[in-house]
C-alpha cells in the first residue's frame, strides 16, 4: 500500500531529524521524509496534524505468553497489545514453560509466531539445556535458524564453569549473551528489596548483593573471554555504577532496564499490592535516582516493558505468593514521556530509549536493516502518538489479557492513535 | 492513602496491624480491655455483649499448639461475649472473621474483598504482625509499669520471624516508650532498625542494661537452626534468660516470656480473653 502521513511532527531519534512534515510509505518502506515526492500518490493518507511520528517501538523484554495465557489466541491479543502500544518489535526471551533450546524449537516458535502475522519478534534461545545451567545448547545451529542471541530468562546459572563455558563458546559462534545478572543462592526466596521497607512488611528480603555480586563475576567471565554481553534489567545503583565503569573500560556490554522501576520504589508497594511485586523487585529511591541519571548518561542503552500477563488468579494473592511481573507493552510509551515530562529530559533523548537505543543494541546481534528509525529506505514501523491524549490505565483501554500493572486505575499521557508495520496500518484506536 | 483497617471516617473497621495505630486509638484499646478484664472471667455486662453477631476463625497454616491456643481464645472470647462462633467456609456471613495465614500481608489482600459489614482481626501473619499480642504485651506493662513515657523495653530472641516483636514495636513506639531495645544474633534481625526507632543489641548484657521490661520470644523455629543460627543450645547459651543474666536490668524488671509474666498480678488467659472481647466489642460497635 502507499501510505501518506500528513502534517506530523516527524521525530526521528537516530538520525535526529525533528520536522513538521510528511512521511511517505511504499511497499513497506519508507520512500520520502519531510516533502512528499510529486510523483507519490498515495492509496491512504493519515492526517497527523498535532500528532508526533515516530519509529515503531523496540522493546528488548517482552512475553507473550505466560501461564494461562499461551493459547494463540491469546498470543495474537498480546501482539495487538503491542501494536497498541506503538511496539513493532519485540525481543522476547526464553520461556520457562516452552523453552527454545535446539534448533527445532526455534523454527516452531517461529512458524508459531508466523501464523499469527506477528509483529517483528527476535527471539532468544536459551543458553543452556531446558535453561537448567548445566548443557549448552547447539548455539550455531539455533542461530541459523533465527536466533539473535542466547539467555537464561530469569534462571541462574549455579556453576561458574558452565557460565565461562558459555561465554567461550558464544564467542566461538560470534553471538551475544543476554544475562540477568542474580546470583542464584541470594537471590532465592527473595521477595522484595531488602532495606526497612521489607522489615516492616516482613517480607522475605532480596539483597542487593544478589545482582551486584552476580554483575561483578559476569563482567569478570566477560574480560577472560571478551564475548558480548547485554545485561537485562539492571535495577540497582550499585550495579549501573559497575556498568559505568565497565563501559568507560571499553568492555563490549550494553544494558537495558525495566520501564516500571523509572518511577517506582519500593515504598510504593504499599500495603501488599501484588501489582508491585516485579522481578527485579522495586528497590528505594537511590536506586530510582541511579537509574534515572543511568539514562541521562548514556550508562544505560534501552528501557524495556518487561510484558509479562499473569492470571487474576495468579496476582490476586498474598504478596509473596503473588507471581511477580507486570504488562508493559501498551504503558512504555507513556511511562517513558511521563519520565521525561517529570525530569525535563528532552523528549529525542527519551524517545530514543525506546527507538534507536534498543536497536543500537540489537545491531550487535542482527544484520541491517534495523528497527528503529525512520530513515528513506527503513522498514516502514510507525507509530502516530497525540502527545495531548490522556487515558486511563483500566481494563476498558487495556488490550493486553492481563491487566497486572502497577499502574492500573492511573491516568497516563501519551497515546498511540495509528501503528504502521511493514507498509501496512496494522492499528488504529478506536474510541 | 488509608490505611485499609481504618475507614473512611478514621474508624477502626479492621484490626490488621497496631503500625499506623493513633496512640489515642491504641491507648482507647487498653482502656477498653481494662474495662473488660472483670467480665472475661464473670458474666458479662449485658451492654458488653455480641448477641445476634457471628464469629468465624480461619487458620490457613499447619496448626500447631500456638495457634490452636489463639484458636481456643478467640472462640472463648465470642463465646463469652454471646456470639456465635460459625464453623465452615461461610465467611462471607459472619460479622467478625478471625484469620492466620502463613504468608505476611495475606489479611490485607481479604480485606479489600469482604463485604463492608465484616470486620478482619488479623491474629497473625507470616512475620508482619500479631496485633492482639502486641495489645496483651503493651496492656501488661501499663499494668505493671504505670506509665510508659520512661520505660527501657527489651525484645530478645528471633525478631527476624517475629510477627509479636513488630507488632509490639510499632505498638510501643507510638505509646512513646523512649527506648525500645532488641536483642539476637545479625542472622535473626531484620534489616532498617534504627528506622522502627529501635537500637539493636547481639550482646544480651548489653542489651539488658537497666531495662524496665524484657520481652522473650518464642524459641527461634527448626527452621532456621543450621541456617541462621548453628543449634539452639548455642543460641540459650547466649540469649537463654536466668536470674544471673537478669542482675543487669532494674530490679523491678518485669519479664515476659511465651508461657508466664513474672508478675504474679497478672492471669495470663484472662488477659487474652479481655484483650480479644476488647477487640471484637470495638470492631463489631458494641457500646461500653
Amino acid at each position: 500500500m502507499k501510505l501518506l502521513i500528513k502534517n506530523g511532527r516527524i521525530i526521528d531519534p537516530a538520525s535526529g531529524v525533528d520536522v513538521v512534515g510528511a512521511l511517505c510509505v511504499a511497499e513497506g518502506r519508507i520512500v520520502a521524509v519531510g516533502p512528499i515526492p510529486p510523483e507519490f500518490k498515495a492509496e491512504r493518507i493519515l492526517d497527523a496534524t498535532d500528532k508526533w511520528v515516530l519509529p515503531g517501538l523496540v522493546d528488548l523484554s517482552a512475553q507473550l505468553s505466560a501461564p494461562g495465557f499461551s493459547s494463540q489466541e491469546h498470543l495474537e491479543t498480546e501482539m495487538r497489545a503491542a501494536l497498541a502500544g506503538g511496539v513493532t518489535t519485540v525481543v522476547h526471551a526464553p520461556e520457562a514453560q516452552a523453552v527454545v533450546d535446539t534448533p527445532a524449537c526455534v523454527r516452531a516458535f517461529n512458524a508459531c509466531f508466523d501464523w499469527v502475522r506477528p509483529i517483528n519478534i527476535y527471539p532468544l534461545g536459551a543458553m543452556t539445556l531446558g535453561l537448567a545451567g548445566q548443557g549448552l545448547t547447539e548455539m550455531a545451529a539455533m542461530v541459523e535458524a533465527g536466533c539473535i542471541a542466547f539467555s537464561q530468562a530469569d534462571r541462574p546459572v549455579l556453576d561458574t564453569r558452565m557460565m565461562l563455558r558459555a561465554m567461550q563458546y558464544a564467542k566461538t559462534v560470534d553471538v551475544a549473551l543476554w544475562l540477568r545478572p542474580q546470583e542464584p543462592w541470594l537471590s532465592q526466596g527473595g521477595v522484595a528489596a531488602s532495606g526497612a521497607y521489607a522489615s516492616r512488611l516482613g517480607l522475605p528480603a532480596l539483597a542487593v548483593e544478589a545482582e551486584t555480586i552476580a554483575l561483578q563475576t559476569l563482567l569478570t567471565l566477560q574480560r577472560m573471554t571478551g564475548v558480548r554481553l547485554h545485561l537485562c534489567r539492571l535495577s540497582s545503583a550499585t550495579a549501573l555504577a559497575m556498568v559505568r565503569a565497565a563501559k568507560k573500560e571499553g568492555l563490549p556490554i550494553t544494558c537495558d532496564v525495566a520501564v516500571n522501576h523509572l518511577h517506582l520504589t519500593d515504598v510504593d508497594i504499599g500495603f501488599y499490592d501484588s501489582n508491585f511485586r516485579l522481578d527485579p523487585p522495586l528497590r528505594g529511591q537511590r536506586d530510582r535516582d541511579a537509574i534515572r541519571q543511568g539514562l541521562l548518561d548514556g550508562t544505560i542503552d534501552a528501557v524495556c516493558s518487561s510484558h509479562l500477563p499473569i492470571t487474576l488468579e495468579l496476582k490476586q494473592r498474598a504478596f509473596e505468593e503473588a507471581t511477580p511481573g507486570a504488562i508493559g507493552l501498551e504503558l512504555l510509551l507513556s511511562l517513558v514521556l511521563k519520565w521525561a515530562q517529570d525530569t525535563r529530559t528532552p523528549l529525542v533523548e527519551a524517545l530514543k530509549l525506546v527507538t534507536a537505543g534498543p536497536s543500537q543494541v540489537l545491531s550487535k546481534c542482527v544484520s541491517a536493516p534495523l528497527p528503529g528509525v525512520l530513515c528513506v529506505g527503513a522498514q516502514a514501523d510507525i507509530c502516530v502518538v497525540d502527545p495531548e491524549a490522556y487515558w486511563m490505565v483500566n481494563r476498558e483501554n487495556l488490550v493486553s489479557r492481563g491487566i497486572n500493572t502497577p499502574f492500573f486505575g492511573r491516568e497516563l499521557s501519551g497515546r498511540v492513535q495509528v501503528t504502521v508495520l511493514r507498509g501496512e496500518v496494522a492499528w488504529e484506536l478506536r474510541l | 492513602m488509608r490505611h485499609p483497617q481504618l475507614n473512611r471516617h478514621g474508624e477502626l473497621t479492621h484490626l490488621l496491624t497496631t503500625e499506623g495505630l493513633s496512640r489515642a486509638l491504641l491507648m482507647r484499646l487498653l482502656d477498653r480491655i481494662e474495662t473488660l478484664m472483670p467480665q472475661a472471667t464473670q458474666s458479662l455486662d449485658p451492654s458488653i455483649c455480641l448477641q445476634g453477631k457471628k464469629v468465624s476463625l480461619h487458620f490457613l497454616v499447619n496448626l500447631c499448639e500456638d495457634d490452636r491456643l489463639t484458636q481456643q481464645r478467640f472462640v472463648r472470647a465470642a463465646e463469652q461475649m454471646s456470639a456465635e462462633v460459625q464453623k465452615g467456609d461461610v465467611w462471607r456471613d459472619c460479622d467478625i472473621l478471625v484469620t492466620r495465614h502463613a504468608s505476611s500481608g495475606a489479611p490485607f489482600e481479604l480485606a479489600q474483598h469482604l463485604p463492608s459489614h465484616v470486620h478482619l482481626i488479623n491474629a497473625g501473619d507470616g512475620c508482619h504482625a500479631d496485633p492482639t499480642q502486641a495489645l496483651f504485651n503493651a496492656y501488661v506493662i501499663r499494668q505493671i509499669k504505670k506509665d510508659f513515657s520512661n520505660l527501657t523495653i527489651v525484645i530478645v530472641g528471633d525478631v527476624l520471624h517475629s510477627r509479636e516483636a513488630r507488632s509490639t514495636i510499632h505498638a510501643l513506639t507510638t505509646l512513646g516508650v523512649p527506648e525500645v531495645r532488641v536483642v539476637g544474633p545479625h542472622t535473626l534481625m531484620p534489616e532498617g532498625l534504627a528506622q522502627f526507632g529501635v537500637r539493636a543489641f547481639t550482646k544480651l548484657s548489653d542489651g539488658l542494661s537497666k531495662a524496665d521490661v524484657l520481652i522473650v520470644l518464642p524459641p527461634p523455629q527448626a527452621a532456621v537452626v543450621g541456617t541462621h543460627i548453628p543449634s539452639l543450645r548455642e543460641f540459650e547459651l547466649a540469649y537463654a534468660i536466668s536470674k544471673e543474666k537478669l542482675s543487669c536490668a532494674q530490679t523491678d524488671c518485669l519479664v515476659l516470656t511465651p508461657h508466664a509474666v513474672s508478675h504474679m498480678m497478672v492471669d495470663r488467659e484472662s488477659t487474652h480473653l479481655a484483650v480479644n472481647m476488647a477487640v471484637m466489642s470495638l470492631l463489631a460497635g458494641a457500646s461500653s
